[in-house]
């Protein structure tokens, strides 16, 4: 693949993506007249209709990862990305279930609102808000490495430059137009993201009678029946299920996910968001079976690979080779805005957790002006971009869907377990919220750094002390128990349990 | 409220514990359905090799049905809850108001 145009100025990704850039800016200025209350701000007035949230549900969570991550890991290592396919989608019926509307009746901005109901507010929002931050930074460095390396390949321009203007455009959206213009930004991004990802992968099946199975076999002729099966990406077995775990349980621990439901009216419209949104994600991972093999069979995986060691650039090249340069053009730009809308969704429930948690209830007991807090929550956003850019500049080269599944492992070991927790157990204490949601995050934390991908593969060490990729498997249960035993060991917090009951199921109205 | 709410606290429980009951199982489903399909990947290869059709192998198939089936999930859950709990939830919440009213 020597013909290829990535990498050159491509006049049509240039078009495409101010396009993008003049539209999400005329949202933004419509939201910014619209936003001037705290609950505008977080919540867009809680006035998103079910629809719409179900599309800006699959916009914030169909990252860069999913789309130019698993198309790279797919054409490169065959049936093994698949795992992350299936994985990324399992959450949601479990955040449906157990979390959405308890979520939306029981809290206001954050899920640390949950968390905190019932108990001492001060320690369980600081702890809330470091697993928060923990989650969305290291979500960020992900999505920020892969928008630097595809615009630096689409644009021509260099890896730093494109993390700062991704990073400006970012702080520009929330900080003037706030969960409004975020909602809508992801609401169009996630429409052009179906639409170019079903369309590409229409134009690979048309080669193959519209049959996926041909396509398959054309994979395993080309390159050996192994593409079609499990092979050396998950050669721990132990890995692959820790791996399953974070991806499951992770969803559900999402910051700016879980932000999301705040902004529907009510708990049935919560619930019905999520089955749009599983519908629409559902359907585009079915499409990186196609985008995966498509770009195996038609750019191979030696190409790939030449161009970005971490395979992100498979999607582009399927797309240059199917349609030439233009439609290169038109998918980069639309990778591109996907990026853009989920470090927008990110950085805004960072900030709320900097904010709503931290300054506001943790700092101020919760008395604080609600014009103060718009303010704060404003030079957060400002700060979180920064960090964003600084990061994104830092860890060059990292494949972006493994650093995704680590901040899956630090939402569902350090959020997940205390929210359910906090949601399904009377007996659930302060000292037992801020232990397990501590616990979760440091032990994740820790045990990433003495995984093999940190001591061997970075630091060049000859073993790691941790055999596992991905700590879930024993972080998650391990949370929940150090939840539970705290809670046991340290008093019950007096509280009025029928109020707090029929708060859950009927709402805020009927909390009297 | 106190006194005059607590047959409809009792009447929210009952229905509150069938919603958890529900969602548990479906919670439980999906947890087998994934983790059936994990342990597989880790531990029987050549089954997930098995050649359903041409080109197609039972581990792509599968992981194609649960996505599809995590999907029918979500909507039975829906519907039951949009249907059925939902309304009683609502003449629920009538009842607790109209006393609570002429308390």
């Amino acid at each position: 693949m020597n013909t290829t145009a990535i990498g050159q100025p491509n006049s049509v990704a240039i078009g495409f993506f101010i396009l993008f850039i003049i539209i999400t800016l005329v949202i933004t200025y419509w939201a910014a007249r619209r936003t001037r209350t705290t609950e505008h701000f977080y919540a867009a007035g809680r006035t998103i209709s079910p629809g719409q949230n179900g599309f800006a549900l699959a916009g914030d969570y169909m990252s860069a990862a999913s789309f130019l991550g698993i198309a790279g890991l797919v054409s490169t290592t065959g049936f093994d990305g698949l795992i992350y396919s299936t994985g990324w989608l399992v959450g949601w019926p479990v955040v449906l279930f157990l979390i959405a509307e308890p979520l939306r009746n029981l809290g206001k901005y954050t899920f640390a609102d949950v968390v905190a109901l019932r108990l001492k507010q001060t320690p369980v929002r600081i702890a809330a808000a470091i697993g928060t931050l923990a989650t969305v930074i290291l979500y960020l460095i992900a999505q920020m490495v892969g928008a630097g390396g595809l615009i630096k390949l689409m644009f021509g321009l260099s890896y730093e430059t494109a993390i700062v203007i991704v990073g400006v455009a970012m702080i520009a959206y929330v900080l003037f137009g706030g969960m409004l213009a975020t909602t809508w930004v992801q609401i169009v991004k996630a429409a052009l993201l179906l639409g170019g990802a079903f369309l590409l992968a229409l134009m690979v099946l048309a080669r193959f009678h519209f049959n996926p199975a041909a396509l398959f076999a054309a994979a395993s002729t080309k390159y050996g029946a192994g593409v079609l099966n499990p092979g050396k990406l998950v050669s721990n077995p132990l890995d692959t299920v820790s791996l399953g775990m974070a991806l499951m349980f992770g969803t559900a621990g999402l910051p700016h996910i879980l932000m999301r439901f705040y902004t529907v009216p009510d708990a049935r419209a919560a619930r019905t968001s999520v089955f749009y949104a599983t519908g629409l994600i559902g359907f585009f991972y079915l499409l990186t079976f196609v985008l995966g093999f498509g770009a195996m069979v038609f750019v191979g995986p030696e190409a790939i690979k030449a161009v970005d060691k971490g395979g992100n650039m498979a999607a582009p090249l399927l797309a240059e080779y199917l349609g030439g340069t233009p439609f290169l053009g038109f998918i980069a730009a639309v990778a591109f805005a996907t990026i853009l809308a989920v470090v927008a969704g990110l950085t805004l429930s960072g900030a709320a957790a900097l904010s709503h948690d931290l300054w506001v209830n943790a700092l101020h007991r919760g008395e604080a002006d609600s014009r103060d807090e718009l303010r704060v929550a404003r030079f957060a956003t400002v700060i979180l971009g920064v960090i964003a850019i600084v990061l994104g500049i830092t860890f060059k080269g990292q494949n972006v869907a493994y650093m995704v599944s680590l901040a899956f492992a630090i939402a569902a070991s350090g959020n997940f377990p205390a929210l359910l927790l906090s949601i399904f157990w009377r007996r659930f204490t302060t000292a037992g919220a801020v232990a397990s949601m501590l616990f979760g995050t440091l032990a994740t934390l820790l045990l990433i750094y003495l995984s093999p991908t940190i001591q061997v593969d970075i630091l060049k060490h000859q073993t790691a002390w941790f055999p596992l990729k991905n700590p879930a498997l024993l972080t998650i249960p391990l949370s929940f128990v150090v939840g539970v035993v705290v809670s046991l060991m340290s008093e019950r917090a007096s509280v009025d349990d029928p109020a707090h009951h029929r708060r859950m199921h009927l709402g805020e109205m009927s909390a009297d | 409220m106190a006194t005059t709410g607590a047959p409809a606290d009792e009447q929210l429980r009952v229905l509150a514990a069938q919603r958890w009951r529900i969602a548990l199982t479906l919670t439980a489903v999906m947890i087998v359905l994934y983790f059936g399909f994990i342990v597989l990947i880790a531990y029987d290869r050549p089954l997930l090799a098995t050649l359903v059709a041409p080109g197609l192998t039972l581990g792509i198939l599968l992981g194609a049905l649960v996505i599809v089936v995590s999907w029918l999930l979500t909507f039975g859950y829906v519907r039951w809850a949009n249907t059925k709990y939902d309304p009683a939830l609502r003449a629920l919440n009538n009842a607790g108001t109209a006393r609570g009213a002429t308390r």
